[in-house]
């Protein structure tokens, strides 16, 4: 897995790249962690490169949210989520907790 | 059936995905099934590994994949403490996002993913979880 970051005015894109599984998510996690750890609240996730997310990336994805969300100071939103993905994260009742959006510059727009 | 040795370690999930994922394609199941049974075996397998070995460095998955009568099976066996996935409790879908627990969500999916699911543990000795996906 990849990931690469964009900084913008009003919101920090990151790249999501390859495969999110139990070997690779505490590397997702923790690239989260450090977003918003260093003050970035608002944070838009690319994930039209992702080719694999297991429940452990649903989880570091949960917890980054959680953070995120603390005192209304931000969110993290998804763009570009792959169908198989999406159905996963679906059917684990993820979607609702989410702003998901088609493309990354929607999403980047919407804060 | 199919069957390899892998050890218990995260770093094996990409070539487990890959073994069951070609097993899965040759016995004709399209991209987005094979996409479900690789990710229903993931969980499975991340769950031996976490809880079963929790994190013991030499434990062993044994994974037997194939179609008998329409029905594609994916057998794991391990070697360790015995956990029946049918006990493990449900993640609550409805709780909003600070309420929202965080475990057994591996298991939730493994369940939605596939059509059949049975596990038999003999204490000491081994534990074989089987993951049944029909072929439409």
């Amino acid at each position: 897995m990849e990931i690469t970051h964009q900084e913008f005015k009003r919101c920090d894109l990151f790249k999501l790249i390859g495969r999110i599984d139990s070997a690779t998510a505490p590397q997702f996690a923790k690239a989260l962690e450090k977003a918003v750890g260093s003050g970035k609240y608002k944070l838009v996730l690319d994930m039209s490169e992702l080719e694999y997310m297991s429940s452990a990336g649903f989880r570091a994805l949960l917890a980054a949210q959680r953070a995120a969300k603390k005192y209304n100071r931000g969110e993290v939103t998804l763009a570009s989520m792959p169908d198989r993905i999406h159905e996963a994260f679906d059917l684990a009742g993820f979607t609702e907790l989410f702003k998901i959006f088609d493309d990354p510059l929607q999403a980047v727009g919407h804060f | 059936m199919q069957t390899l040795r892998f050890p218990a370690r995260f770093d094996y999930l990409d070539e487990i995905r890959e073994f069951v994922g070609n097993s899965a394609r040759q016995n004709g199941f399209d991209g987005k099934d094979v996409y479900n049974i690789q990710l229903a075996a993931d969980e499975a397998a991340s769950n031996i590994i976490e809880h079963a070995y929790k994190g013991k460095a030499d434990g062993e998955i044994q994974i037997s994949c194939g179609l008998e009568a329409e029905r594609f099976a994916v057998v794991l066996v391990d070697y360790g403490k015995s956990f029946n996935p049918s006990h493990a409790p449900l993640p609550n879908l409805s709780a909003d996002l600070a309420k929202r627990r965080i475990g057994g969500l591996g298991i939730f999916l493994i369940y939605k993913l596939m059509d059949e699911v049975y596990y038999q543990s003999n204490p000491d000795k081994s534990n074989t979880l089987t993951l049944v996906k029909r072929r439409a």
